[in-house]
Formats: structure tokens, C-alpha cells, sequence
């Protein structure tokens, strides 16, 4: 059965200035499975190792000129090619730092793409519908190039494929509301022109995907109605003549996509392998509406196969290489593994007893355990781990996941080199540890510094001792007694930032009173005035409504911020009292707290007359006559 | 259906009397109960509790005790009297002297031969029931104290005798006590006061129970005289007893307004021993339960806050039916308010005296609400000196004449107004044959009086200025004996409609003053009637709350009424659990008929549709809520207003304006003594 792994952001996406757009034009294959070229909607192009999420090279046109079409990468020269305005040609290596200095020529018509697959030539396909090896257009660019295609009639999409040792750029146009399909061999200069078929009026395909399989060329493009339709083209047709009729391209309903209410905006499907569609910004049949999910269809046995939800706005944009799903979503670019096995009915309908991934995860098991014990480098603990997160069945792997961390954390306190806080992180995010089930982690992570991993831990462990948030609530003070940046709050007291990114968690996390009080009781009073400057600071902020929730962050409730106030002042008020600096903080709160007071006896006397009046509503005298108006219907 | 002005009313300052007695016919499902102004009122089980007959006290008349025995109707009172009821002719028949100082009680054996009554002076009295009276036997030996309570064994040969601190039993031949069961006193303070046994029951096994002022309900052993078991029931006093005829339930009824069912039977499982267990307790009474009567499927409880409670016990009745729901009847079944319609008079009728009021003129035309205050009504008040209460009265249309009956006189008044005075003038030579009238009633042009008598006929009186004339007797034809209840005369003068208590209505043609026909007779008894002005359709709304018209030209049902009998009423029309007691029209449409209960006023539309049974019968918020163009397409014939509450009259006034006269029974309530005791939180 087809499954979506759990995915990882490759990149953010810069927005371009309408919010319909990701910002991403293109992504490119580069020279292996790991890597990639994106092109954005404007300037530059980046190259990513995909499982390193992180950027190896990128490039970038001068202000005011644009990409007009993405990157490709040239495999057989190692190079890059790109089209800027349209009609300027770019060529480069990697090792080019400055894209202005590289190679470019100016050709004498608009381009509309340029298209490179492995094991083929790039070929550039021009607006006008004319194809040109890339080679021989750049030995004479300023060559005259043809008009294929008829007025009025424009590229609306192109891919190319490589079939039987040929190469073909397919592309399909628009003229009028017809749609059309042109299949060319550059080599040969060999066109074949279909008409597709009309889809209710006024619908264009949302999204086309080509692929070779079988001496054919299978073409799957889906309409705004949800239908997917397969068209089959062999790629030996017959040549065809200028201004001969089109051929009419037959399709067959692959199937039809639950679409809810109304069309589909900004959709796309993308064919997987011949039984396979993956298919984005179309909801999910079963999930409310409003999430959009990515999902993986069986096209044989018409079964949804694997689905995910995807967070913020969908591009209807999907590329795929090898094995990997490219979606821009939201305001990232993710990355999703997934994996389509030869399918059997069975095995679409849930039925087969998957013994294979039973062995993988027995695997997974051992290997963890055995490599983590021993000093395999970061890298591949790394990877090992990343490789059992991405499992769909990750609650069942709760116990492995327990001592895949408690394994990583012992090995972390016996070898000071050893720490992997983004394996930890990861591991942590899964929810399926705690503190119980992984005490050292709160702590190491404390020792380490790592308090990004403290709050995460705070934020999600559910049973985290009163001493252990103690220890994280003094580490913090301490660290923001060092540290320089600060924020003044309203009385001018002047307060550490660190407390904003850390503070917070510390008040949220679940505790009890008595178990609480002997360890804050070891504070020393420089720090409680401290601490209870900030939860004053706090209490005002939250308290006005301009400060509430803005910042991203959970936020404590305005009752656990009082709840801690009352603690610190219950563990150290005779100090306090003492402590002259103390004293304007403590006058502080004593007026804040009379005000208080006295403000809800105000209400109450106001809750008392409202209900009086409340009272006398329902009261009606009706004396001993009167005259009434009834009004029967 | 429009707007209507309202003269809503609470002046009627009518103030029900406390219950005292009751007694229970199982035979003839009548229970007979007598309140503290002496009233008697017979209720039809059988017909939806409706309220038959009821027979005016009269001044120094105290029923302390009821008896049934068979059909006829005994009382006894603090008078020192025994009498027995006239149920015909609505008086008493004869009343006899028992030579024995006041009497508490009344008590007569099973077989229905013999009357015991106990007397201040410490004797129980024996009266032999003859044909058409009673006799004195003899005294059974005479005791130290009061006989407060009697019982006889079924068997009839012991009597169990409630006194002062001890109950004694009587062998009812000898009439020589053979036991002696005293009964203990109350507790601290009350220790000193004398124990007075209210009541007692004497069962077939020879166990005699006991209810008394210190708050014990206790049971004997009558064979060898020993106390078997003392429940204590309440602080204050067990008034009232009753056993179900199976002897398997017991009730006791107490100051605090609570009933408390007791129940023989086996403690624990599998004992076979059966003892008196408490089982419940009810409460539905703010004062003193007086009287009990436990009949096979309910209890009935009435005393000083003068409602008569009907309580279902839920194992002996189907549930949610009609049967099981729980009644209160607070007001009389029967009209106590006359309306001169086309004066704006109201004539209020109390048991000793009249009250006519006129009522005020509003100047506001469609304001959505107009008070006129008090002053601006004219009150006139009628005091009628003697012994006898009120049992009928009439104000004519014209509010020119008023007319009163007791069972002893017919009393006639002329009224006349000078602006905002009134003069009333007593008619001083009445026809000799007007002698009591059971209703009395005015044709519409007020020229005739008319007065029902004996046997259900009807006495019809000329009035002029000069003098009243008696003109004719009007009789039915079946012979029945029983008294007219109700009587409505048409309004153009031509048809007198009659209905007794044998659910015979009879119509008379005026003109031709006889008999016109007998409407067939229904199995409910009718308790509200009137004759359309313009069609002669006589409109009938019986007991258990069925419609019925009927043509009195064609002498047959119309073919509204066969379809409204065909398609049936509304479930919540029949659920509603008081009777229809007023009727009448509206002239300006005369589809209209304009009826009331005591929750509510009801116009008909003969023109629309009738509800079914899925349609939302009381739509009148609905309506309100929708557009008009809407409006017809869900509305019904039934046009239901709840507004105006404990409706004592609903009437239309010639001006078409409607009068509403309330009697809150938050007011009546207001104006009894204090209960003994009030639950009050945490105490």
C-alpha cells in the first residue's frame, strides 16, 4: 500500500506579491536523488541537498531583470541554464559565483521554456511552439525561428520525455477555449498536433504529468471538476503537415475526484507510477472542509491509498523526483517521502498482511540500539532516526522511540562530544516520550545549554517534576543575570529577554503547591525580585489587551501568572520584606492588589442592581380592571 | 381573527369555603363532599370528576360527617341534626333531631341498615334506615367522653368508637363495650392535653386503626385489644383515615397538608406475615387534609384550602393517560357570573350575598392597553338577609332586572340607574308558583323570566313594569326527576334549551311553548350550552370535553359537528382537565363560538380547518411569529388564549369588547388562616 512519510521543510517561500502565487517557479532535478534546483518567481536559483535541507549554492539575476523560466541542470555538461526577459539565454557551473559574469546570449524570439531531462539534450521550447536543441540554438541565437503555433493560441504547459532513445517535448496549448496537444521530436522536426476533448464549458485542465511507459505516452490531466483523464499517445504517430486538421486525442475517465462544493482553485495530480496519482488541493473525501490534504490514489482500484494534511495554503504545485514529493505549502516548501509498492487489490484495500514492513521495522530496532551503543557518527544517528519518524506507524513504535532517546541521552552524558539536539528535538516532538520515560533528557539538555529543548521539553512532557522546573526556572534566571539584552517594562525596571523565550514555558508546566514551595525556596532573594518583576511585567501586559497572544508563543493564563506571584511570595516574603530593593516591588503589588479588590466590590454592587432590575422585569402587577388589547391570530 | 378589547376583571373577591367532609359511593362512583359553609356537591367519578349537583349550605348548617347509604346521602353536624339529602330536588330532605348534643360523626353499617352516630354526650346512637326516613333504635352504653370517630366492622356486629384518650368497641347488639384500647398521649407540652382520636377504621380482620391529634397513626388488634404498631406521622394531627375497599390501603390525612399511604404487606420478601408498611406520602394540600376518600384507583384529599385533590395512584391506573394525571378542582363547575350584555353589568354571585358592578368605559381607541381605575366602575352590592345560601341567580340582558334563588324562595329585583346611581327595587308579588328555582335565566329581550323546578321544568314569568305574570310551565316529556343544570335561551326569543343531570337536553319552542325536541342523549353530561343566534344550532360542550352541534331546525347534528365527531378533537383539547363552564357567540361573525375552562378561552372558527391530531394545537405564539400571507395556511379552528388565568366568566359584551373576570388562586390562597406549619428551609 502506497504511504506518505513524514516530511521535512526544504525551504521557505518568499512571497511574491500576490498571495495566489508560492513564489516558486520551478524544481529542477540536479545531477543525483539528493538534489535539487529550485527557481523562484523572480531572481534566483537555489541548489538544495534535499536530505540536508540545506542550500549548497544559489544565484541570482541583476535588479530588474527576471527568470522567465525555471533552471535546468545540463547532467551530460554540469551545467545550469536559465532564460531571463524572455529572450537572454543563461549558462552556468556551479562553481560560478556571479550569474552576471557566466554565459548568456540573446536569441531572436520569447522563450517559453527550456527543458532538460537526464540522458537528453536540453531543448528550448519557444512561445510560438517552435522546439530547438539548445546546442544548436546557442551556436547561432540570433537564428529565425518559426511560428507553429496558430494566433491567439499560447502555451499552457510542457514537459519533455525521454521515449525509445528519442527525446519529445510535449506541450499543450490554448486557442479560443480549445484545448490542443503538440507532441515534437527536435531531432526530426516531427509534429503531431491533437485536439483535446472539451470538458464542460469554460474548463481548462488544471494540471498535466507525462510519462513513458509501454511505447506510449501516458498523459493524465485533471479538470476543475476533479475528473482525471488518462490520454494514451503513441509516441510513432503519424507526422503531421502544417494546418492539417488536428486528431482528436482520445481520453478515458480515470476517475472522478470528490471535489465538495463548487471547483477546484489551484489543484494538481500528478501521475506516481502506472497505478499511482499523487494528487494536492483536493479535499480529502473523508476530512471536513476547509484542510487541504496531499493524497495518493490507486488508480486501478480507484482507493485513496495515503493522505496527509498539509498546513496553510495550497499552490496546487507538486513535483516529484525520485521517491520524494515537492509541495509548496503555506509559507514553506516540504518535502514528503512516499513510496508506492506494485499494488494487488489486497493490498489497495488494506487486506495484505504487510510481512515486509514488519522485518524493516525489527530492523529498525536493532539497528538503533546496536549502532547507537556503539560511536556511529552523528550523521548516521541522524539519519536512522529521521528514517523512523518518517514511519506512519510511529505511535506503535512508542517503546523503540522511549529507548532510542534514553539510549541517545546516556551516550550523551558519557561522551561530553556527543549531542544531537536536533535528533532529541525530533524525538521529542513525537509526543510519545515523557519525563518518566526519559529523565536525563530535561537535565542534559540543561547542561548542554540547549534550552530551545528545554521548553520543548516543558511545553510537551506532561510530568515534569516540581524540582526538575525548579532547576530549569533558576538556570534561567541565571543565564539572563549574564546576558546583556534587555527589554524596560512601564515602571522602568529593566528585564532580561531571555525570560520571554523561556519564562513562559516554566509557568505552564503542571504542579503542586507543596512540592513546589521547598524549591523555590532555594532561590535567592535576588532572584526572586527578579523573577517576580517579570511576573508583575507580565501581569500588566497580559492584562491590557494589546499584548495578548500577538507574540506566537503559548502564553500562561493570567490565573497561573497570579498562582506563581502568590508561590514566590509564600516562599520568600519574610526575605523580601527584609530586602530593601524588594521594597517598591512589593508596594507595587500591594497596590495593584488593592485596586483590584476594590474593583470587583464595585461589580458586585453593580451584579446586585442588575439583577434587581433583572427582577423587576419578570414582575406584572395587573391590578383589579383593566382594559387590555389581545390580538388572536 | 383580529384584536379584541378586554375588560379583565379581578374583582370578584369569591373565596371558596373549606372542605369538611366527604364520602365515597364506589356503587355509583359519586363523591359526595360538604364544605365549611355547609354546601353540599356531589362529583360524577364516572364523568371526568364533573361537579353534578351541588346543594347551598345555610347559616348554623356545619356538616361534620357524610354517609352514604346506597344511593341516599346522610349528613350530621355540630347541630345536633341528621339529614338526609333530596339529590332531586337539590335540598335537604328531612332533618332529624338526635337529642345528643353536636354530633361528630356519622357511620353506617355494610349492609346498609343501620346508622351510627356519635354525640358530644358520650353516646353512640343507632338509627334504623327505613323506605323513605330514619329511626332511632337505641343507645349503646353511654361514655365519659365525646364520641369523636365510628367504625363499623364489616360484619356489622362491633362498632370501634374514637373518643378522648382511648377508643372503645362496642357490640353493636348489646351495645356493651368490650374493649378499651387507650390511646397514648403526645410527647412534652402536649402531654397534658387530652389525645383525641379523629378517626378510626374497623377492618374485616378485626384490626382497628387509629388517627389522632398527637400525630400517631396506630394499629390494634381488636380481638384482644392490644396496640400492634404506632406510626408517628407527623408533629401535629392524623384528621382523616380511609381504607380502600380491598383493606390492602390505608390513607391518613394530616394538619401539614400531607396524605400518607399505608399498605399491608409482607415486610421482607419471603415473609408471609403482612403488616402495615408506610409507603408514600403526598402532598398536595397547604393546609389541614379534613377528608379523605380512597376509592380503587385514587386518592382524594380535600380540607382547609378548598381544593379537591384527585391523586392517581400510578400502580392502579394505565399510565399517561387521562386517568393518571393528577387534578386539582379549585373552582366550581358551574357559572357563578351573570353578564348584562348589553348593560356592561357583571352580577358575582357569593353564597350569602350578590355583587353587581358596572364596569368602565374606555375612551382609547386602539391603544394597545387602557386601565380604567376602580373608581370609575360603579359597584352596587345586594346583602339578602336570612338562612338559606344562594344556589342560583340571573341578571338580565338590559341589567334592568336581577333575579336569586334559595331552595326556599325565589327573590325578583327591579334596577334602575340615574346616572351613576342605582336604585333597586324589590318586585313584591311573585307568581305563587315560583316557588325555588335550580337556574334561573332572562330571555334576551328581558321581557320573560325563566325557572327551572322539579322534574326539570321550567316556569316561564312575564315581566312588565306593572306586574309578573306567570304564563307557562314548560315539562319534558321523559319524566325524569333530576335537576336542571344548565339553561340557555335563544336569542331571538324563539327556543329555551335545558340540561339535567341525566344528560337529557331538552329544547322548547317560546312560541309555541312546548317541547320542540329532546337532543339524543350523550353519555357525558353537558356542562356548558347556548343557542346560535342566527342559525339555531345548539352548540353543547360536555364533561369529557366533546363539541357538539346541532341543528334545531333540521332536529339533527350539523354537518360540522358530524365532522368534528368524525376526524375527533385534538388530544390536547381532551387532555385539558377542567370543563368548559360558559358559551356563547359572536355576532359579528357568526362562525365564532367563544368558550372557556378555568386555564383558558377558546375561539372556534367554524370556517377553518380543524386541527389533526399532528398539528400543533396551540399555535398562536407560532402564528404571531409569521408573516401575514402565512398566517392562513397554519391556522386552525381552535384559537386558544392562555393569557387571562383561573377564569371565573368569559363573556362578549354588545360592544363586542370581551370581559375576563380572574380569580387568582394565589389570592385565595392569601386569604386562608396560616397552615400550622410551613416547611421552611433547613428546619
Amino acid at each position: 500500500m502506497a504511504a506518505l512519510y513524514e516530511g521535512y521543510t526544504l525551504c521557505g517561500l518568499v512571497q511574491a506579491q500576490n498571495q495566489s502565487d508560492s513564489g516558486i517557479q520551478g524544481i529542477e532535478s540536479e545531477r543525483d536523488s539528493d538534489h535539487v534546483v529550485v527557481t523562484d518567481s523572480t531572481r534566483s536559483v537555489t541548489l538544495y541537498k534535499v536530505s540536508d535541507q540545506k542550500p549548497l549554492g544559489s544565484w541570482t539575476v541583476k535588479q530588474g531583470q527576471t527568470l522567465t523560466c525555471s533552471a535546468v541542470y545540463n547532467s551530460h555538461t554540469k551545467e545550469y541554464v536559465a532564460v531571463s526577459d524572455n529572450k537572454v539565454i543563461r549558462v552556468w557551473k556551479e562553481e560560478d559565483i556571479i550569474l552576471d559574469k557566466a554565459f548568456k546570449a540573446t536569441v531572436s524570439s520569447d522563450v517559453w521554456r527550456v527543458h532538460s531531462v537526464p540522458g537528453g539534450e536540453p531543448v528550448v521550447l519557444f512561445q510560438r511552439g517552435a522546439v530547438r536543441l539548445l546546442d544548436s540554438l546557442l551556436s547561432a541565437p540570433q537564428q529565425p525561428v518559426e511560428e507553429v503555433l496558430a494566433q491567439e493560441e499560447a502555451i499552457r504547459w510542457s514537459t519533455t520525455v525521454i521515449a525509445e532513445a528519442a527525446q519529445f517535448v510535449i506541450f499543450q496549448t490554448e486557442q479560443k477555449g480549445d484545448h490542443f496537444l503538440y507532441l515534437q521530436r527536435p531531432n526530426l522536426n516531427a509534429v503531431q498536433r491533437y485536439r483535446l476533448e472539451r470538458e464542460e464549458p469554460g474548463l481548462s485542465p488544471l494540471s498535466f504529468s507525462a510519462s513513458y511507459r509501454d511505447k506510449h505516452i501516458n498523459l493524465l490531466y485533471l479538470y476543475p471538476n476533479g475528473h482525471v483523464y488518462q490520454s494514451v499517445v503513441s509516441v510513432r504517430g503519424p507526422g503531421m503537415e502544417e494546418e492539417a486538421q488536428a486528431l482528436p486525442l482520445p481520453r478515458n475517465l480515470l476517475f472522478a475526484l470528490p471535489v465538495g462544493e463548487g471547483l477546484l482553485g489551484a489543484a494538481s495530480a500528478l501521475a506516481l507510477d502506472e497505478a499511482h496519482v499523487a494528487v494536492v488541493g483536493v479535499p480529502h473525501p473523508s476530512a471536513g472542509a476547509g484542510k487541504d490534504f496531499l493524497c495518493i490514489w490507486n488508480t486501478n482500484f480507484q482507493t485513496l491509498q495515503a493522505g496527509k494534511e498539509m498546513s496553510g495554503k495550497i499552490y496546487g504545485q507538486l513535483w516529484s523526483y525520485s521517491s520524494k514529493l515537492f509541495i509548496p505549502h503555506g509559507k514553506s516548501l516540504s518535502v514528503i517521502p512516499y513510496e508506492c509498492p506494485k499494488s494487488s487489490l489486497a493490498s489497495a484495500l488494506g487486506k495484505l498482511r504487510q510481512a515486509r514492513t514488519e522485518g524493516e521495522m525489527r530492523k529498525i530496532h536493532t539497528n538503533n540500539n546496536t549502532e547507537i551503543k556503539r560511536t556511529a557518527p552523528v550523521e548516521e544517528v541522524q539519519r536512522e532516526v529521521e528514517g523512523l519518524l518518517s514511519r506512519s506507524d510511529i505511535q506503535e513504535l512508542q517503546p523503540s522511540v522511549g529507548q532510542l532517546a534514553s539510549s541517545l541521552v546516556s551516550r550523551s552524558v558519557a561522551d561530553p562530544a556527543f549531542y544531537t539536539p536536533g535528533t532529541l528535538a525530533q524525538l521529542v516532538h513525537t509526543q510519545c516520550l515523557c519525563h518518566s520515560v526519559c529523565p536525563d533528557l530535561l537535565l542534559l539538555a540543561l547542561e548542554r545549554k540547549d534550552y530551545f529543548l528545554c521548553q520543548l521539553c516543558l511545553q510537551l512532557f506532561p510530568d515534569v517534576p516540581e524540582a526538575v522546573t525548579c532547576a530549569c526556572l533558576k538556570t534561567f534566571i541565571r543565564c539572563s543575570e549574564k546576558l546583556s539584552i534587555v527589554v524596560v517594562d512601564a515602571q522602568g525596571a529593566v528585564l532580561p529577554t531571555v525570560f520571554f523565550q523561556h519564562g513562559l514555558e516554566v509557568l505552564q508546566t503542571a504542579y503542586s503547591d507543596t512540592f513546589l514551595l521547598p524549591h523555590l525556596k532555594d532561590l535567592s532573594s535576588q532572584q526572586v525580585i527578579l523573577f517576580l518583576q517579570y511576573l508583575q511585567f507580565l501581569y500588566l501586559r497580559y492584562s491590557q489587551d494589546t499584548f495578548t497572544q500577538t507574540h506566537g508563543l503559548r502564553s500562561p493564563t493570567l490565573t497561573q501568572i497570579m498562582d506563581w506571584v502568590c508561590l514566590l511570595l509564600d516562599a520568600h516574603f519574610t526575605v523580601l520584606v527584609m530586602t530593601p530593593e524588594a521594597k517598591g516591588l512589593l508596594l507595587n503589588l500591594h497596590r495593584f492588589v488593592k485596586s483590584q479588590v476594590r474593583l470587583f466590590s464595585e461589580l458586585g454592587k453593580i451584579e446586585g442592581s442588575l439583577e434587581e432590575l433583572q427582577k423587576i422585569k419578570v414582575k406584572k402587577e395587573v391590578g383589579q380592571y383593566s382594559i387590555e388589547v389581545i390580538e388572536l391570530f | 381573527m383580529g384584536e379584541f378589547k378586554v375588560h379583565r376583571v379581578r374583582f370578584f373577591d369569591y373565596m371558596p369555603s373549606a372542605i369538611r367532609a366527604m364520602a365515597f359511593n364506589s356503587r355509583t362512583e359519586r363523591l359526595a363532599l360538604s364544605r365549611a359553609d355547609g354546601a353540599l356537591e356531589v362529583f360524577n367519578f364516572a364523568d371526568s370528576y364533573f361537579q353534578e349537583k351541588v346543594i347551598p349550605g345555610q347559616d348554623g348548617r356545619a356538616v361534620e360527617a357524610l354517609c352514604w347509604v346506597r344511593g341516599r346521602l346522610f349528613s350530621a353536624g355540630l347541630n345536633g341534626e341528621i339529614t338526609e339529602y333530596d339529590l332531586e330536588n337539590l335540598r335537604p330532605k328531612y332533618t332529624m333531631e338526635a337529642y345528643g348534643g353536636p354530633v361528630w360523626t356519622i357511620c353506617s353499617n355494610s349492609q346498609g341498615t343501620h346508622l351510627a352516630i356519635g354525640c358530644e354526650d358520650g353516646t353512640v346512637k343507632i338509627f334504623e334506615v327505613l323506605e323513605e326516613t330514619i329511626r332511632f333504635q337505641r343507645n349503646l352504653d353511654r361514655q365519659k367522653g365525646r364520641i369523636i370517630s365510628l367504625s363499623w366492622h364489616p360484619s356489622g356486629a362491633l362498632i370501634a368508637a374514637g373518643m378522648m384518650d382511648m377508643i372503645k368497641v362496642f357490640n353493636a347488639e348489646s351495645g356493651h363495650a368490650t374493649h378499651r384500647l387507650l390511646v397514648e398521649r403526645g410527647v412534652g407540652a402536649s402531654k397534658s392535653r387530652e389525645v383525641v382520636v379523629w378517626s378510626v377504621a374497623f377492618l374485616s380482620d378485626h384490626t382497628i386503626i387509629s388517627g389522632d391529634s398527637a400525630g400517631k397513626v396506630q394499629v390494634w388488634d381488636g380481638v384482644t385489644g392490644t396496640l400492634v404498631r404506632t406510626h408517628l406521622v407527623t408533629k401535629w394531627d392524623v384528621l382523616a383515615l380511609s381504607v380502600s375497599r380491598d383493606e390492602s390501603s390505608l390513607l391518613a390525612g394530616t394538619s401539614e397538608g400531607t396524605v400518607v399511604q399505608f399498605q399491608f404487606i409482607s415486610s421482607t420478601v419471603d415473609q408471609h406475615d403482612k403488616e402495615w408498611v408506610r409507603t408514600r406520602t403526598f402532598k398536595n394540600h397547604t393546609h389541614d387534609v379534613r377528608a379523605l376518600a380512597h376509592t380503587d384507583t385514587a386518592v382524594v384529599s380535600g380540607g382547609m384550602d378548598t381544593q379537591l385533590v384527585v391523586r392517581p395512584l400510578l400502580e392502579k391506573v394505565e399510565k399517561n393517560t387521562q386517568e393518571s394525571a393528577l387534578r386539582k378542582i379549585a373552582f366550581p363547575h358551574r357559572s357563578l357570573v351573570s353578564c348584562g350584555k348589553k348593560a356592561g353589568m357583571l352580577l358575582f354571585q357569593f353564597h350569602g350575598h350578590l355583587e353587581l358592578w358596572r364596569l368602565g368605559e374606555s375612551d382609547g381607541h386602539g391603544e394597545e392597553k387602557h386601565t380604567c381605575t376602580l373608581s370609575e366602575t360603579h359597584g352596587g352590592c345586594q346583602r339578602w338577609q336570612g338562612d338559606d345560601h344562594i344556589c342560583c341567580s340571573a341578571l338580565s340582558p338590559c341589567g334592568g332586572w336581577l333575579a336569586y334563588s334559595t331552595i326556599s324562595s325565589v327573590r325578583l329585583y327591579r334596577l334602575q340607574y340615574n346616572g351613576s346611581n342605582i336604585s333597586i327595587t324589590k318586585v313584591a308579588k311573585l307568581p305563587k308558583v315560583l316557588r325555588s328555582a335550580h337556574q334561573l335565566c332572562f330571555s334576551s329581550d328581558s321581557s320573560k323570566l325563566f325557572a327551572s323546578t322539579t322534574h326539570s321544568s321550567v316556569i316561564i314569568i312575564a315581566l312588565s313594569q306593572s306586574e309578573c305574570k306567570y304564563l307557562h310551565t314548560l315539562r319534558p316529556k321523559s319524566g325524569t326527576r333530576q335537576p336542571v343544570h344548565l339553561m340557555s335561551a335563544s336569542e331571538d326569543g324563539k327556543w329555551l334549551a335545558t340540561a339535567n343531570s341525566d344528560c337529557e337536553i331538552h329544547v322548547y319552542s317560546l312560541h309555541k311553548l312546548k317541547l320542540h325536541c329532546t337532543v339524543p342523549v350523550y353519555s357525558s353530561c353537558p356542562t356548558a350550552m347556548a343557542i346560535h343566534p342566527t342559525t339555531s344550532n345548539l352548540v353543547m360542550v360536555h364533561a369529557d370535553q366533546q363539541i357538539f352541534e346541532y341543528s334545531l331546525v333540521q332536529k339533527e347534528y350539523t354537518e360540522w359537528s358530524r365532522k368534528l365527531q368524525k376526524q375527533g378533537l385534538h388530544h390536547l383539547w381532551l387532555a385539558r382537565d377542567t370543563p368548559i363552564t360558559h358559551l356563547t357567540f359572536n355576532p359579528r361573525n357568526p362562525a365564532h363560538i367563544i368558550m372557556h375552562d378555568t386555564y383558558m378561552f377558546c375561539i372556534i372558527d367554524q370556517n377553518l380547518p380543524l386541527p389533526d391530531q399532528k398539528t400543533l394545537f396551540y399555535n398562536q405564539m407560532t402564528l404571531r411569529s409569521l408573516p401575514e400571507p402565512e398566517r392562513t395556511s397554519h391556522s386552525h379552528s381552535f384559537k386558544i388564549c392562555k393569557t387571562f388565568q383561573h377564569l371565573l366568566c368569559v363573556s362578549l359584551l354588545e360592544d363586542h369588547s370581551l370581559v375576563v373576570v380572574e380569580r387568582p388562586l394565589l389570592d385565595i390562597a392569601s386569604q386562608l388562616p396560616a397552615p400550622v406549619r410551613q416547611k421552611k428551609f433547613a428546619t
